[in-house]
């Protein structure tokens, strides 16, 4: 008898040294329905790994005619270590539901989903896509930012014109992935390093292999690989056994 | 029932040969609880799935040929590495398992160390000898030291690393809040090499405040500087009215008028006043290379380095306005604004515009009487209480000493030191940030202001506080990797104090000491023309077409000039090689033809720089029209064969020519001698 009851304390302490307490978020009352969901803003950015992204992501609910439903309830989610802020919500008076996001550890791209439902009680989704970089990346954004855009970059900000318009042979923007996949690590690293000659292309694009250094060309070529659209896709073995 | 189980007992326990065998077989099964512990192990369950997933791959040969089994341990004693971490994650240096979905058996992502060098707790935390799962990331409160999450990572780097870093952003953004928001005004931080983090921001003195502004300026200042300005440095320290109105009434009392005295403006000098002409010598003079200003659509134009002026015309007293514009030093010794040579005109015409941006309703409605001793006592108390004079200079009020705590080993504190608050996490990166995101949410008699920070740059702050670790203090001198400091150079003799008085190294670095807004002159006397030098300080010509910040015109006089000139050509001169070595007679036009094909084609020059404005576009460079009349023929020569080597950093790239081309493209060149952005003006 005591040592049932000694096992039983042993057993209560046990499990409440185990227990982990679980935060169950507040359920939703969805006081309308929508037709469809539509990504407003906050879609393609360029991110990092482990850290929220810059801009919100806004999407929005309408009815059938198009207009916006308020009071629809919108879950989010997306692949492991992603988190919302707020992961569900209802949607204002225009429609929108705003949520801030965290990518997840991995470098690479995320698939996010926003959802409501229907009147129907019928799942309707939009896919929302995201880029996190990793460490390799990101220090090929920041050469980027230093020795590249002016020319690759089309986009003009007063603080940056863009030289695009002045060469005579227009250089690939580095989101290009219909040319730039095409184009192995190693023709890119001779591009970079050797300037357009080395694969008979323009001079115009100088050769900065004895201004940067092997590892800044590697973290160049991961960056646009990770920036490619449509995303690149290594070549490399096939894994499947079956 | 009792029965069977006397029976039981009597099957096992009823001789003593029974009671032997039965309590040998108990204790084999109590032998065997040990291993099979470690059978049934968390990490040899890893190890099982890992061999699983592996042996399905096409490459399964060669991984399983690198994997090990058993514990695995990187240990480097002298920086306290013991992980374990090995042991589960076991394809951290595999390259074909990059873009594998499953942490613990994922290629580690490009990083510059090696990880046996470093190990992993150094940057991730966490407890490295551990190996079950909950132990080692013990992301519970119950852990002195659990998983770092991902987005503080660079945390890890700042802890040799005491420079800024290509690779890390976030860690060098924070730094930079931390000087820039003058943190270690009241904050010491001491870091690992023995330097001190310095503020860079550049708090007002007070000691003359009420030749400047009036009392309620400062009162509404006081109580909600970002209400005046949204890109004030000031944090908010949310003084009640009462405490605003007495330290107002202090700061105003404690004020001495300036010696010489500020003259009163004249009266016909405002008449002179008018709008266009003031904004185009706001223009003219690149007053927002460093002050911003909100134009008419809202929008903040203009630099970072000076406060922001949109409401200037509230703040200042209209003969502040135009002593200041007319020599900033008698107000202030130590201001970063130049001198320039305003003529009365001038002045008068710069000092209306600026009075004309006001902020009407900073003021609004407010009514102070005038103060009695008792409130400037107790806003004198209020100063000394919340660490005014860490930052302003204030008669009366001595700086204090260590005002904060210490910051230097915040990155290692241990959690049961802290006192959370409700709603925030019982981690250490939490507390940090929700610290410095709403200190008073800690106590309303907290003494720490409030800054207003985005979250991302809450989450820099973060990052940099967390690389101060006990670590970072303790390991190897060997690993540390210092920031360049700034050197102490000073301009020598009569030059120098004119080069102090237009304040050239608040945007021009020499010898390591200046700005970063503008090229560096430490060889300028190499590279440039006297003749050029001497035009170009009388009337800055655009260099480069593509910057907004340009060289303002100080209205220097002939003699001025002649002294910095002088200085410039004989003191900034580069000891790599002669000036004078590549005299441009010796320049052929056979060269300066050979040069003229190597600019348009092999070397594609015109794709950033422009040598003819009739027909080049490149808008990057600096436009190359007047080389000829602009530069030295040796230092053309020498920056063509190698740019980084005579001033780092330059994004020119060196384009590896051989001796010959790069002395036909000098000849070229220097052939070149258009007088630049006169000739865009014409087309």
């Amino acid at each position: 008898m005591k040592s049932a009851f000694i096992a039983l304390c042993a057993l209560v302490l046990l499990t409440s040294g185990c227990s982990r307490k679980s935060k169950q978020p507040a359920p939703l009352h969805a006081t309308a329905t929508g037709a469809a969901i539509v990504e407003s803003s906050g879609g393609k950015q360029i991110g990092y790994a482990g850290m929220p992204l810059d801009q919100q992501v806004v999407v929005q609910v309408s009815d059938a005619s198009g207009s916006g439903v308020a009071g629809a309830a919108v879950y989010f989610s997306g692949p492991s270590g992603v988190s919302f802020a707020p992961a569900a919500a209802l949607t204002d008076s225009s429609g929108q539901v705003t949520t801030a996001v965290s990518l997840g550890q991995q470098a690479g791209r995320y698939k996010l989903t926003a959802s409501t439902r229907d009147a129907a009680g019928k799942n309707v989704a939009v896919q929302i896509d995201e880029i996190a970089l990793g460490y390799q990346q990101t220090v090929g954004a920041q050469l980027n930012a230093q020795f590249c855009v002016r020319c690759h970059d089309p986009e003009s900000t007063p603080l940056r014109v863009s030289n695009m318009d002045n060469l005579s042979v227009k250089p690939h923007s580095f989101t290009e992935g219909d040319t730039l996949n095409k184009m192995s690590d190693a023709d890119l690293v001779a591009i970079i390093s050797h300037g357009g000659p080395a694969l008979n292309k323009s001079p115009e694009m100088p050769p900065w292999g004895y201004t940067l250094s092997k590892n800044d060309m590697a973290a160049l070529v991961s960056y646009i690989r990770a920036v490619a659209d449509p995303p690149y896709q290594a070549s490399g073995l096939i894994y499947a056994r079956n | 029932m009792k029965n069977r189980l006397a029976s039981l007992w009597r099957f096992f326990f009823g001789d003593s040969a029974r009671a032997f065998g039965s309590a040998s077989a108990i204790l084999l099964v109590l032998l065997a609880v040990a291993p099979a512990k470690n059978h049934f192990s968390q990490w040899r369950h890893y190890q099982k799935q890992y061999l699983r997933f592996i042996r399905g791959r096409a490459d399964a040969v060669t991984l399983e040929r690198h994997f090990q089994p058993g514990i695995q341990q990187i240990w480097i004693p002298e920086q306290q590495v013991t992980d374990r971490c090995t042991t589960c994650h076991l394809g951290l240096k595999e390259n074909s398992l990059a873009d594998v979905s499953a942490v613990g058996f994922r290629k580690h992502p490009v990083i510059p160390h090696s990880l046996t060098e470093f190990g992993c707790t150094t940057c991730h935390r966490g407890q490295g000898a551990a190996t079950t799962v909950q132990e080692a990331h013990s992301a519970t409160e119950q852990w002195e030291q659990p998983l770092l999450p991902a987005k503080y990572i660079e945390s890890g780097c700042g802890q040799c690393h005491l420079e800024n870093q290509t690779g890390t952003p976030f860690l060098n953004q924070g730094r930079q809040l931390i000087s820039r928001y003058g943190c270690t005004h009241c904050h010491t931080i001491k870091q690992p090499d023995g330097t001190n983090v310095l503020p860079d921001d550049d708090p007002p003195s007070l000691k003359h405040i009420g030749d400047k502004t009036t009392r309620e300026w400062i009162y509404a200042w006081i109580k909600d500087p970002q209400a005046y300005a949204g890109t004030a440095t000031m944090p908010n320290y949310h003084f009640s009215d009462d405490d605003a109105r007495d330290i107002s009434a202090f700061i105003t009392a404690q004020s001495t008028p300036l010696e010489p005295p500020i003259q009163p403006v004249k009266a016909d000098a405002k008449a002179t006043a008018d709008a266009a002409a003031g904004t185009t010598l706001y223009g003219q003079s690149f007053c927002a290379s460093c002050h911003a200003m909100q134009n008419a659509a809202g929008m903040l134009v203009g630099g970072d380095v000076g406060p922001e002026l949109t409401g200037i015309g509230t703040k200042a007293k209209p003969e502040w306005l135009q002593d200041w514009i007319a020599n900033p030093n008698h107000y202030d010794p130590g201001t970063m604004m130049p001198h320039y040579r305003f003529d009365a005109q001038q002045v008068a015409t710069l000092a209306g515009f600026l009075e004309s941006k006001t902020e009407p309703d900073f003021l609004a409605n407010l009514h102070l009487d005038p103060a009695t001793p008792q409130q400037i006592e107790h806003g004198k108390r209020l100063a000394l209480e919340n660490g005014c004079a860490s930052c302003h200079e204030i008669n009366g009020i001595k700086k204090p000493e260590n005002f904060a705590p210490e910051l230097s080993r915040i990155g290692s504190k241990p959690v049961n030191q802290l006192i959370f608050v409700e709603g925030v996490e019982h981690t250490l990166p939490d507390y940090i940030g929700a610290k410095v995101r709403n200190p008073r949410a800690f106590g309303p008699s907290l003494k720490m202001p409030q800054f207003k920070f985005t979250p991302q740059q809450v989450d820099a702050v973060t990052t940099a506080l967390l690389a101060l670790t006990e670590r970072a203090q303790t390991q190897p001198p060997k690993m540390r990797i210092s920031a360049v400091q700034q050197a102490k150079y000073q301009p020598a003799g009569h030059a120098g104090q004119l080069m102090r008085d237009l304040r050239c190294l608040t945007c021009h670095m020499i010898n390591g000491h200046g700005g970063d807004m503008a090229p560096d002159l430490t060889w300028e006397g190499t590279a440039v023309q006297r003749d050029w030098l001497i035009q170009f300080l009388k009337n800055p010509e655009t260099l480069r077409p593509a910057l907004i910040r340009r060289m303002p015109k100080f209205n220097l006089t002939e003699p001025e000039i002649n002294t910095l000139t002088d200085y410039m050509m004989t003191v900034y001169q580069t000891p790599e090689f002669d000036r004078d070595s590549l005299p441009v007679t010796d320049l052929t036009p056979a060269q300066v033809e050979q040069g003229r094909q190597l600019f348009y084609s092999k070397f594609a020059c015109q794709s950033c720089h422009i040598a003819d404005y009739s027909k080049d576009k490149g808008y990057i460079g600096p436009g190359l029209a007047g080389t000829g009349k602009r530069f030295n023929a040796a230092w053309v020569y020498h920056w063509l064969k190698d740019p980084q080597a005579l001033r780092p950093g330059t994004i020119e790239p060196n384009q590896h020519m051989t001796d010959d081309e790069a002395r036909s493209l000098t000849a070229f060149l220097m052939s070149l001698k258009s007088t630049g952005s006169k000739e865009v003006m014409k087309k």
